[in-house]
């Protein structure tokens, strides 16, 4: 089975180009999406429903920074280790710690634009991140490291989700 | 000038015959039927020049059935056999229902959805919107003078799998082949988008009669992209009727209503409703059968005030799909907007102020839905050629999860996935020996099992018997094009694949479809087996025909001993198709449908090959 960079003939790499890759991801749509098959026999609606599903997780990942680069590391043979790999430098856990107390208190106090602001300081932080994801795995292929990265970034991809329940919770 | 094109005696290609299919937007209030003519969609209109049908149905106790504008005029004088708004039932239970205590209906709690008993019989939401669906059906099919090859029916984009699933099982109940399930916003972006060659991001926000949708859509050259959608199957212009309603209640300080003056009194209230949309004031005037006259007046002011909360209501959904698709107010070029209900001034105000600029009103707003629906029809008919077709990605509009130990959910497929989509996990066994499992599966936001909806509840049975967690139990997940999920499952150490039993929480079986089907064909007086015969030669036929042109375009990708199986298969269907056996022409295409398997996944894998190489020479 190909790798979800192959599927759309792009080169691995975690800096990918957004707008190749939705070309891409268009044009075989376009081929085999089920809209085109609503008349043809059940087989090729079947080909056409799987591989459909098939392009359409792999566009999901590839998307996805902390996807991208966990199926990146795959490729290289690291395992990212969301689920058991929990240790982080006691720094980070400290801001996030404060970060998430800030949230909360917003939130208890209502205060959007506070939240706006802390969105926005997320926002330069992944950035940041994944820059450093970027160095790491396409420059200095340095994948043990980048794993260390990417779990960050997932800690603040959760950050984020936070955010979207904290103004669900004040409107 | 063009010359005439003469081909060799015998070698004429048959003659490109368009589809005929059609678009339907079923309605809360009202449903429409649409088709594409000569490269133009229209609305097709009943034969008294009417374009909508009204969504109501009455039943008698002669077994007649009357549906539309008949049924409407008459619904105060027999509301119990008169069901209006059918389409908030559709997938949903007596206690899911609102309103259920304003509704004069004599419901009957069945398992997963209601039911309603009137003088013809218990009947299902699913058959009194298949009376709807026919009558559209046989409207379509006399403007247009042949049998409908298929038909796109819309549903809210924020129906969940259960109401889906209903509104597809009641077209097939109409006879109709129903082609594909469409989200209402997406249906109206593409007549809109495709009017007004429109590119950006845009914002539907659709408030029909009884449910509320909004969607976020980027439109580009031939690709309509659903980037998010949210809403409220539980909220639309009927909440508006019921909050005069109960006004009217008040302000004349009526007794508790019977069933008739309740309709009556919700009929004045709608009327007043839509008389503010022109005027500053509407007369609520109503004989009751207690000899009482309700005669009231009710302002704009009043009106908006005792309705003001469920236009806000509204924005709470378009804040969350805004925030789901990552983009602020500022990034949205343009609103259309779609339903009856935002003719309402105090919608149009609420919208434009939210997203600050006009919304846009330039399509009627009780037709794009269907008008989009049959452009769609056509691109699935076929009868668009490639390069002005285009692209439709749609998404789900609610998260799939399954219940895990103390009743919480895990998700399995986050909403506002494009579909199709899939996903699948690996389950073990608990105990030594273990030889079922149950699976669950809910449909929701919400953390506890018991907050979202339940889906299906799937056991797994006949796996080997093996030490605590050394079995493994592969579950696959499926959503298809049209936001439905299906569910298989195999046990894969033993090589044994173990039985799935489906027991659905929901909705109708196949027994219960079979024996709709039944009584819709006795109601219509249709020869059920006639009927059987031509639907499954037109299956064989077309089964031919695609399996041919697969060949002449793709042959070279089979070997000379694949390729004669097929011919076999296409020779001895085509044999059957002469005959008037309906089982052995059906066994016959499924066999050729075997056949074709792995032709037609070699197909779809130089399909992409195909996409791949033009990209890559395009961008040289």
């Amino acid at each position: 089975m190909q790798n979800h960079f192959e599927l759309f003939g792009l080169t691995p790499a975690f800096a990918v180009e957004g707008e190749a890759l939705e070309r891409s991801y268009r044009e075989i749509q376009s081929k085999v999406h089920p809209d085109r098959f609503a008349h043809a026999s059940d087989a090729e609606r079947r080909a056409s429903l799987q591989w459909t599903t098939r392009v359409n997780e792999a566009y999901r990942t590839l998307k996805n920074p902390v996807q991208r680069a966990r199926h990146l590391l795959e490729l290289h043979g690291v395992d990212v280790a969301f689920e058991t790999n929990t240790a982080m430098p006691p720094e980070f856990l400290m801001q996030q710690m404060e970060l998430r107390e800030s949230l909360e208190e917003a939130t208890a106090r209502k205060d959007s634009s506070r939240i706006d602001s802390l969105r926005k300081d997320l926002g330069r932080e992944k950035q940041l991140l994944e820059k450093a994801i970027a160095d790491a795995i396409d420059v200095r292929k340095d994948y043990r490291g980048a794993a260390g990265l990417v779990r960050k970034l997932q800690f603040l991809d959760k950050l984020d989700n936070e955010i979207d329940a904290a103004y669900e919770t004040i409107e | 000038m063009a010359l005439m094109q003469i081909s060799e005696p015998g070698m004429s290609p048959e003659p490109h015959q368009a589809r005929l299919a059609v678009g339907i937007d079923l309605g809360t209030t009202n449903s429409l039927v649409a088709t594409v003519r000569s490269g133009v969609p229209a609305v097709l209109p009943d034969a008294h020049g009417r374009p909508l049908l009204p969504s109501i149905v009455r039943y008698f106790a002669d077994g007649r059935v009357e549906v539309g504008y008949a049924a409407q005029a008459r619904q105060a004088d027999d509301p119990k056999n008169t069901i209006v708004s059918v389409k908030r039932f559709m997938g949903r239970g007596v206690k899911d229902a609102a309103h259920a205590e304003n509704s004069p209906y004599d419901f009957v709690d069945a398992p997963g959805m209601l039911q309603i008993r009137t003088v013809a019989g218990v009947k299902s939401p699913v058959e009194v919107s298949s009376e709807i669906l026919r009558v559209l059906r046989s409207r379509a099919e006399l403007s247009l003078q042949g049998n409908i090859s298929g038909a796109v029916i819309t549903v809210p984009a924020y129906f969940d799998d259960a109401q889906r699933q209903a509104t597809k099982d009641a077209g097939r109940i109409a006879g109709l082949n129903v082609l594909r399930l469409l989200n209402e916003p997406t249906a109206a972006a593409i007549a809109y988008g495709l009017e007004n060659a429109a590119e950006g991001t845009y914002a539907v926000y659709d408030l029909g009669g009884g449910t509320f949708d909004i969607s976020i859509l980027k439109l580009s050259k031939g690709v309509f992209e659903v980037v998010a959608t949210s809403g409220d199957s539980m909220l639309g212009g009927d909440d508006f009727d019921q909050r005069v309603f109960c006004w009217a209640v008040e302000q004349a300080k009526l007794p508790p209503l019977d069933p008739r003056d309740m309709r009556r009194l919700l009929v004045k209230a709608r009327e007043a409703k839509e008389h503010l949309t022109v005027h500053g004031e509407a007369p609520i005037t109503a004989k009751l059968s207690t000899g009482e006259v309700v005669d009231l007046s009710l302002d704009t002011e009043t009106f908006c005030s005792i309705t003001q909360t469920l236009v806000q209501k509204t924005l709470g959904p378009v804040r969350k799909a805004l925030r789901d698709a990552g983009l602020r107010v500022e990034d949205v070029k343009g609103v259309v907007m779609v339903g009856g209900a935002t003719r309402m001034p105090q919608i149009q105000r609420a919208v434009g102020e939210f997203f600050r600029r006009d919304p846009l009103n330039n399509l009627d707003p009780d037709k794009v839905v269907a008008l989009g629906a049959a452009m769609q029809a056509n691109v699935l008919a076929g009868n668009k050629p490639q390069g002005e077709d285009w692209l439709l990605l749609d998404v789900i509009p609610l998260s799939l999860g399954i219940e895990t130990m103390g009743g919480l959910t895990e998700k399995i497929i986050p909403r506002n996935t494009t579909i199709p989509a899939g996903r699948a996990q690996e389950f073990t066994t608990f105990k030594d020996g273990q030889t079922g499992m149950s699976i669950h599966v809910v449909q929701g936001e919400r953390e506890l099992v018991s907050d979202c909806r339940s889906l299906a509840r799937f056991e797994l049975k006949g796996i080997p018997p093996m030490a605590a967690g050394a079995a493994r139990v592969r579950v696959s997940y499926q959503v298809d094009a049209d936001g439905l999920l299906s569910v298989s499952a195999k046990e894969s150490t033993s090589g044994v694949e173990a039985s799935v039993t489906v027991k659905p929480s929901y909705g109708l079986g196949d027994a219960d479809i079979e024996r709709m089907l039944r009584d819709s064909f006795e109601h219509a007086r249709e020869d059920m087996h006639a009927r059987a015969l031509a639907e499954q030669r037109v299956d064989g036929q077309r089964l031919i025909e695609a399996t041919r042109s697969a060949l002449a375009a793709d042959g070279n990708l089979l070997g000379g001993e694949e390729r004669a199986p097929i011919e076999a298969a296409v020779a001895a269907l085509e044999k059957l198709l002469k005959g008037t056996d309906h089982r052995a022409i059906r066994k016959a295409v499924e066999a050729l449908n075997h056949a074709t398997e792995d032709f037609a996944a070699r197909r779809m894998d130089q399909g992409i090959k195909r996409a791949l190489a033009g990209r890559k020479i395009g961008s040289l």
